[in-house]
C-alpha cells in the first residue's frame, strides 16, 4: 500500500477532568481518544461510527489540527504535522478541511454567505475582489446553491442548504482531506440524501479524500469505502464496508449492525448490546467492551485486547480473533 | 422553515429588520422619547436655560412654577428651569463618558478574560473583589479619594462599572469562542484577531449593548446619589444631586425645588430601562425573564 494521505498513529487525546469535593480537588484523566491507529488512503471515503461520546468527533477534530492531541503523531502525506505551527500550519490547512453536524452553529450569523465562503480565501491572502466573488460563485454553484444566495444570511435558508454553504467554505481552498462531523444527523431523512449524493459527486469531481463520522450506519454504509469502529476512545475494529456489514469481526459491531433499523425484518440478527456504555472517566479493566459483551471471557475482564490483522485488510482488537485468544 | 427559493429578489438588510423591529416596540418608543427629550434639553441648556444657573436674587427666592420662572426658584433665588437643564446636561456627560469608557475597557477585558484561558482566572478573581462592593459604597470611597469633580466622578463610576461589563463580556465570549462557526475559521487558518474581531464580538454585541443601556441609567443614578452626598460636581455646578440636596430642606414649603429634578431624574432612569427592556427584546430575546 502506498503512503496514506493521513495517518494517525498512537494519538491519543485526554481530558484532565475535576472529580471529588470543591476541598479535595482531584482530577480524572478522561481517556476521549486513547493510542488510536488509523489511517486514510488518498481518494477513499473512511466511514467512522461509534456510539455518541466514544471520541470520534475529538478524533476528526485533531486530524484536521482543530483540537492538539495529547500524545502520538499526525502525518500527512507521510510528512510529520504534529508539531507544526505558524505559516508551515498555515499551509497545511489549505489541504484539509472540516464540515460540522450543527447547521446552526456552524454558520456565523452575521456574515452573509458571500463572505462566510470568501473568508478562507482572505485568510490565505486573496483580495476581496472581483475574482474571489467568482471564486465564490463558482463554488456555490457547484454545491448546488442558486448565485443569489451569496448575499444572504444564514438565517433565510433551511438546514440542507446551510450544510451546502458549510461545505462550499469547505472546499473553497481547495483540500484534499475533508473530515465531515456527522454532516448529515441534523437534517431531515429527506434532506439528507441530496447532501450525500452531493458529497459523493465532488468526491469524483475534485478527487477528494473523505473521513466520514457518523452514528448512523445506514449512511456511513452507502459512502464509505472502509469502516472504522471506535468504542469509549479505542479504534476496536476497522475493514473493508463489505467485510464489516457481512462479517463482522468484534461483538461491538455485531451489536451496532443489530442496532439499525432492519431492512428485513424476518433476517436473523444477532442481539444488541445490553446497558449503556460505561463512563469514560471509569474505564473497564481489560477489554472496554467486556461489560456489554455477550462473549466475554476471562481474559477479557483482565487484559486489553490490541488490533490484529486476522484477515488481510481487516483490523480487529478483541480477544475472540487476536492471536492471543 | 423558510429557504431563499420562496423570498422575493430583494437584498437582505439585517440592520434596517432590526431597526423597524424596534421602532414597533411600543416600551422601545416610549423609552427612546424619554430619553431624547433629556438628551435634547442637556444638549440644549446653553441656549434654553436662559438665566445662569448661578445667578442669586434675594428678591426672587422660593417662587414657585410661573410665567417668569417656568420650574420657580430655589432658596438661593436661582431658575430651576435653568438648574434642571444644565443638571440635565451633565447627567448627560457623565453617562455617555460612562458607557463609552464601559464600552471600550470593558469589552477588552471581557474579551480577555474569555479568550484568554490563562487570564481569566486572574482577571476574573480581580473583576469579583471589585464586585463584591456594592456600587454605591465604591463609587463613594472613590470619588472621596479622589477629589470632588466631573471628571472624578466619571472616573469612580467607570471603575466601579467595568467589572459589571466584562462579566458579560467574558460570558458572551466564552459561549461564542466554542461555536463551530469559530472552530471553521480556525480550521481555515484564521488568527486569533480576525476570530475575535469577526466572528466573536460582532455576536456578542447584543447583550453588551442592553447591558450598556442599563449602564446609562446606573451612572445617571449614582452620580445623582454622589451629588446628593455632596460627592459629585462642586457646587455652584447644578446636579440634578445637589440640586435635590438643597431643596431637602425645604421639602414642606418648597416642595418644587427637590420634585422637578426628582422628576427629571426618575424620567430619565424610566426612560433608559425601557429602551434597555426594547433592545433586548429585539436583539437578545434569550435574555428576557418569561412572565
Amino acid at each position: 500500500m502506498s503512503t496514506p494521505l493521513v495517518e494517525a498513529r498512537m494519538l491519543s487525546r485526554h481530558y484532565a477532568v475535576r472529580t471529588g469535593g470543591i476541598l479535595r480537588r482531584k482530577f480524572t484523566p478522561l481517556r476521549a481518544v486513547d493510542e488510536v491507529n488509523l489511517s486514510v488512503a488518498s481518494g477513499e471515503t473512511l466511514g467512522l461510527v461509534g456510539e455518541s461520546g466514544c471520541g470520534k468527533s475529538t478524533l476528526g477534530r485533531m486530524l484536521v489540527k482543530l483540537n492538539p492531541p495529547t500524545s502520538g503523531d499526525l502525518l500527512f502525506e507521510g510528512q510529520d504535522v504534529t508539531a507544526m505551527r505558524g505559516a508551515d500550519l498555515l499551509r497545511l490547512r489549505r489541504s484539509m478541511q472540516i464540515v460540522f453536524q450543527d447547521p446552526f452553529g456552524s454558520l456565523n450569523p452575521r456574515m452573509s454567505v458571500e463572505s462566510i465562503v470568501m473568508e478562507p480565501l482572505l485568510i490565505h491572502g486573496a483580495k476581496a475582489d472581483a475574482a474571489a466573488r467568482a471564486k465564490v460563485a463558482a463554488m456555490l454553484e457547484q454545491v448546488g446553491l442558486p448565485a443569489r444566495a451569496a448575499r444572504r444570511f444564514p438565517h433565510e435558508f433551511s438546514g440542507g442548504q446551510r450544510q451546502r454553504v458549510g461545505i462550499a467554505r469547505a472546499l473553497i481552498l481547495k483540500p484534499r482531506f475533508l473530515v465531515l462531523d456527522e454532516p448529515v444527523s441534523a437534517l431531515d431523512v429527506s434532506v439528507q440524501a441530496g447532501i450525500v449524493n452531493l458529497l459523493q459527486d465532488l468526491q469524483a469531481e475534485l478527487g477528494l479524500t473523505y473521513l466520514f463520522i457518523a452514528h448512523d450506519l445506514a449512511v456511513v454504509k452507502h459512502i464509505s469505502d472502509r469502516v472504522a469502529v471506535m468504542y469509549l476512545g479505542r479504534v476496536v475494529e476497522v475493514a473493508d464496508k463489505r467485510a464489516i456489514y457481512a462479517n463482522a469481526l468484534h461483538p461491538y459491531t455485531e451489536a451496532l449492525i443489530a442496532a439499525a433499523p432492519a431492512v428485513r425484518p424476518g433476517r436473523v440478527r444477532p442481539p444488541r448490546a445490553p446497558g449503556d456504555v460505561p463512563s469514560a472517566l471509569a474505564m473497564p479493566a481489560g477489554c472496554r467492551f467486556h461489560p456489554r459483551c455477550r462473549h466475554v471471557m476471562e481474559v477479557c475482564r483482565a487484559v486489553e485486547p490490541t488490533l490484529t490483522q486476522p484477515q488481510p485488510g481487516h483490523f480487529v482488537a478483541c480477544h475472540l480473533t487476536g492471536v492471543g485468544g | 422553515m423558510s429557504t431563499i427559493e420562496d423570498d422575493d429578489e430583494a437584498p437582505s438588510r439585517p440592520w434596517r429588520d432590526t431597526l423597524v423591529r424596534l421602532m414597533h416596540h411600543r416600551l422601545f418608543v416610549t423609552g427612546l422619547v424619554l430619553f431624547g427629550i433629556v438628551l435634547i434639553a442637556g444638549l440644549a441648556a446653553p441656549w434654553a436655560a436662559g438665566v445662569d444657573p448661578s445667578k442669586i436674587g434675594m428678591r426672587t427666592r422660593f417662587k414657585p412654577p410661573s410665567a417668569d420662572f417656568l420650574f420657580g426658584t430655589d432658596n438661593l433665588g436661582r431658575s430651576l428651569w435653568s438648574r434642571t437643564l444644565w443638571g440635565a446636561q451633565l447627567s448627560m456627560i457623565i453617562g455617555v463618558s460612562v458607557v463609552a469608557l464601559n464600552a471600550v475597557f470593558g469589552t477588552i477585558i471581557g474579551a480577555l478574560a474569555g479568550y484568554v484561558r490563562l487570564l481569566d482566572k486572574l482577571i476574573m478573581g480581580l473583576n469579583d473583589a471589585m464586585m463584591a462592593f456594592p456600587a454605591v459604597l465604591l463609587a463613594i470611597g472613590i470619588t472621596a479619594a479622589l477629589g470632588s469633580s466631573v471628571l472624578n466622578v466619571i472616573i469612580a463610576l467607570s471603575i466601579v462599572y467595568i467589572p459589571r461589563t466584562a462579566r458579560i463580556v467574558r460570558a458572551s465570549v466564552i459561549v461564542l469562542r466554542e461555536m463551530e462557526y469559530v472552530q471553521a475559521a480556525v480550521a481555515a487558518g484564521a488568527g486569533h484577531w480576525r476570530i475575535l474581531s469577526r466572528h466573536i464580538m460582532p455576536n456578542a454585541l447584543a447583550p453588551l449593548i442592553v447591558q450598556l443601556s442599563f449602564l446609562f441609567a446606573y451612572a445617571v443614578l449614582t452620580e445623582a446619589t454622589l451629588s446628593f452626598l455632596g460627592l459629585g460636581a462642586v457646587p455652584p455646578t447644578p446636579t440634578w444631586g445637589n440640586i435635590m440636596a438643597d431643596g431637602r430642606q425645604y421639602l414642606t414649603d418648597a416642595p418644587w425645588i427637590i420634585t422637578i429634578p426628582g422628576v427629571a431624574l426618575m424620567l430619565t432612569v424610566l426612560g433608559l430601562n425601557l429602551l434597555g427592556d426594547g433592545l433586548r427584546d429585539v436583539l437578545d430575546p434569550r435574555l428576557r425573564i418569561q412572565p
